[in-house]
């Protein structure tokens, strides 16, 4: 009992840990790729630590809801960490199923994010609130039938499973229908981290921002937790296609040896992501508002194209 | 479509005599001023037919001013400066205004940009435009009181401001799920204050009102109070991206009115320095507009060149924004001893790199869907708002008054104007790109062309009771003075007129239809200046 907990918190500490790391190394590679040098990529742990000395300012017309969304949200990023596969397959929690609860903990975040966008009645928060949910509602279903066709596709609906009996037989990756789910699962990523072309997180003109436009009214250790948990939900969302598109270096047994090398195998397709991201952030530019939905339903038909050639390419 | 169109034909002989015509026929006196161009005085009552008259001829309202002249004469005066869009041939009215009844016609029905200056005629002299249709306040903030109006000359200072929470009277959409969105006087970047309320139907922009005047800062009183010597430098501070065209309007003034000839090398070293603030700010511009559409690279890289293009600037005037470079009666400073043909070169090379950025970034398919049919200015709104400058080249409008106006250095080069047609973000931003590459074009025959000789020649001292005009197609679009004398031969009154004043009304009309995250773009392809508009 006491050793399945541990594994679990030692996912949740890797994630949390990990986290600021991706988000700098990504804002390093974008910056190398646009030919500037680029702040060091240890830098948004140097602005936790800024954030957390800073004192709050909370406006008087809000609610509890304010207060407690950045804590809502950082615990809902632990929770996913310790039950999906991160440095073990089937880390203790981890039951039949946790995909759905992952997808929920994430709406339940973003419910909680979008509360607090309209709760200080600023303009810019209730826009961004209304674009964020938007967003949420079409991002869904994809990432849903992604994952199903991976499910189909190993007979289990663990994602657990799914990484052992992929990890297993390779030949099962090497197949089209799970291009096509990889495809889809990466462009509900862009769209559900904020990333470009759907949302901008280097901008500064709040007309134009979905995510920080919610995130607006946040200073101090607030915008630390939710500036955090932000950088969480990136990080999961690169482990979850990591470990489910390209399963390989992840250890089913539960030793700490297995574990320290499934960090390292984790940290490698980290950083292999995150090129992968900076690269695609790098070569296009935003996209319209009203011109979203329409990736967002290329991404849909992307992955039921993919539940449907797990029937048709046997 | 686009690219260069070939210069209207000129007839301006025939239309100066016309217009002298129509101005005797209204029983104004006539003359040609110290700037060589028409002047003439007339009764206030006046005014309005001759508008219409000047009008048949194509000569819209450019300018009014006013000055407080009831030290010589006992009454206000009003300028009036009406040309063509091309702003040749200008001619200056000018309308003496009783001190007792301080009230004079509006030609606010008549013209846009008369509408703008009569309204800060009003906040500023306290002199009435009547029957103006538009009674709010446009340079002053609310909390300045009623009676208080800075540029009276026996006005004082004073600082003991309230404010009164009295609104300003923003026109309210209003239906079933219709917003408002306030954005700044304070924004996220470090920019000057300025007001913009949406009315939005979800994302949709229903209207926007923008509302400036948060900082009147007294800039052409200072004109009046500052030492002579030091107004030049305070011309090059009014905005702070515009030094060389600010400066350049202001010193042709005073050379017209000194009756100073400018040394033929002076006059070329002037365009070069023109043509390298022109450069800097488009090459910045076209960052700042692919920045908006979140492509980093050309953001990137056109900031990468803008810095090169200031260091270059600091190298050849020694200063990063061109500063202490135009003197009255010529050129100063290390540019007078600068290898031009050396910074010629560099400016080539430059310009090179930045057509290639920019060839990358509207190469991008989702750069180009966001810049085409975003903020659309028609031709028809920007004919009627009397837009100037850069926006009304992107709306289709064939002026440039580098070309037009005939004045000394550019009428040997033979500008070609860069004029798109479809009025978008894209036009204008492809106007920024056509002009830089025209700007290298201009600072090499300029560099060639150098005469050996004096790089200034002694202002002398101003006319007394005279006014003269000095007009200068900057960056931005034409920046025009206006600058009066005393019977000493010292400044009464300097008018500054930078082209945003002009234009910032033309963005209301921009954005309608678009949608709310487009107006950051829409705001950035127009790039007016706060300061220049806040006097």
């Amino acid at each position: 009992m006491i050793h399945d907990l541990l594994i679990a918190a030692a996912q949740a500490l890797a994630i949390a840990a990990l986290a600021p790391l991706v988000v700098g190394f990504t804002r390093r590679l974008k910056a190398r790729l646009v030919g500037r040098r680029g702040p060091s990529p240890w830098q948004p742990y140097a602005d936790l630590r800024k954030l957390f000395a800073k004192e709050v300012v909370v406006s008087e017309n809000a609610s509890w809801v304010f207060r407690a969304t950045p804590y809502v949200l950082f615990a809902v990023m632990l929770v996913a960490a310790a039950v999906v596969p991160v440095l073990v397959a089937r880390p203790a929690p981890a039951f039949a199923g946790n995909l759905i609860l992952v997808m929920y903990l994430f709406l339940l975040g973003t419910f909680f994010l979008a509360l607090a966008g309209l709760d200080t009645a600023s303009a810019f928060g209730g826009m961004g609130s209304s674009r964020e949910v938007a967003i949420s509602a079409l991002a869904e279903p994809t990432v849903i039938l992604s994952v199903f066709a991976l499910a189909l596709r190993s007979g289990t609906i663990d994602l657990g499973g799914i990484v052992e009996r992929l990890g297993a037989e390779p030949r099962l990756a090497a197949n089209p229908a799970h291009l096509l789910a990889f495809g889809a699962f990466f462009i509900v990523m862009l769209a559900e981290t904020g990333r470009l072309p759907v949302d901008n997180p280097a901008t500064h003109l709040e007309l134009t921002m979905i995510h920080e436009a919610m995130v607006l009214e946040y200073s101090g250790r607030y915008l630390a937790l939710v500036e955090w948990a932000s950088a969480m939900k990136l990080t999961l969302f690169m482990t979850l296609l990591a470990n489910l598109f390209l399963p390989w270096g992840l250890p089913g047994g539960l030793t700490v040896a297995a574990m320290a090398g499934g960090l390292v195998a984790l940290v490698v397709k980290l950083a292999a992501l995150a090129l992968l991201l900076a690269l695609v952030e790098t070569s296009v530019a935003k996209l319209r508002l009203f011109r979203v939905p329409e990736l967002l339903a290329g991404s849909f038909a992307l992955a039921l194209l993919s539940v449907a050639a797990v029937f048709l390419v046997r | 479509m686009g690219g260069f169109d070939s210069p209207p034909m000129k007839s301006d002989v025939r239309l100066r005599d016309d217009v002298e015509q129509r101005i005797r026929a209204a029983g104004g006196s006539i003359s040609t001023g110290p700037d060589g161009r028409l002047q003439a005085r007339i009764r206030d009552a006046g005014i309005r037919p001759l508008a219409d008259r000047l009008g048949t001829l194509g000569l819209e309202v450019q300018l009014v001013a006013a000055a407080d002249t009831r030290e010589t004469s006992g009454d206000f005066t009003l300028a009036y400066v009406f040309a063509p869009p091309t702003l040749a041939p200008a001619v200056t009215l000018l309308v003496p205004i009783a001190a007792e009844q301080p009230e004079f016609p509006s030609l606010a029905t008549r013209s846009f940009a008369a509408s703008r200056f009569e309204r800060e005629i009003r906040d500023l002299f306290g002199l009435l435009p009547s029957e103006h249709p538009d009674p709010r306040r446009l340079a002053l903030h609310q909390f300045w009181p009623e009676d208080y109006h800075p540029l009276r000359r026996d006005t004082p200072a004073r600082s003991d401001f309230v404010d009164r929470g009295q609104p300003f009277p923003f026109r309210r959409v209003e239906g079933e799920g219709v917003f408002e969105i306030t954005v700044g006087p304070v924004h996220a970047g470090i920019i000057e204050p300025g007001h913009f309320r949406f009315s939005v139907e979800g994302e949709s922009i229903l209207r926007l009102e923008t509302r400036l005047g948060f900082v009147h800062k007294g800039t052409e009183k200072l004109f009046e109070t500052l030492p002579f010597e030091r107004t030049w430098a305070l011309a090059e501070r009014v905005s702070g991206d515009t030094t060389v065209g600010h400066a350049l309007a202001y010193c042709e003034a005073l050379e017209a009115l000194a009756g100073c000839r400018v040394p033929p090398r002076a006059a070329r070293l002037r365009v070069v320095l023109l043509e390298l603030e022109r450069l800097w700010n488009h090459v910045g511009d076209v960052g700042m507009i692919v920045n908006d559409t979140g492509f980093a690279f050309g953001h990137a890289h056109c900031f990468r060149l803008r810095e090169e293009l200031f260091r270059l600037n600091e190298r050849v005037t020694g200063h990063r924004l061109l500063r202490g470079a135009v003197v009255p009666g010529g050129v100063a400073g290390p540019i007078v001893k600068a290898d031009v043909t050396r910074a010629a070169r560099q400016v080539e090379r430059l310009v090179g790199e930045f057509l290639d950025v920019a060839r990358l970034c509207l190469d991008n398919s989702m750069v180009l869907e966001r810049l085409q049919g975003t903020g659309r200015l028609t031709t028809k709104t920007a004919r009627e708002m009397q837009v100037v400058g850069l926006p009304a080249r992107a709306s289709g409008i064939d002026v440039d008054t580098r070309r037009d106006a005939g004045l000394a250095p550019y009428a040997e080069f033979d500008v070609r104007a860069a004029v798109h047609h479809e009025g978008d973000v894209w036009a204008r931003t492809m106007v920024r790109i056509d002009e830089a590459r025209e700007s290298a074009r201009l600072i090499a025959l300029a560099a060639t062309k150098s005469p050996h000789g004096p790089a200034a020649s002694a202002l002398g001292t101003l006319a007394p009771n005279a006014h003269a005009l000095g007009i200068v197609e900057a960056w931005r679009g034409p920046v025009v003075y206006w600058v009066l004398t005393d019977a000493a031969g010292r400044l009464t009154r300097v008018k500054v007129s930078d082209p945003s004043f002009r234009n910032w009304p033309a963005l209301e009309y921009a954005v309608l239809g678009n949608i709310v995250p487009d107006f950051p773009l829409c705001n950035k392809s127009f790039n007016l200046s706060y300061s220049g508009a806040d006097l």
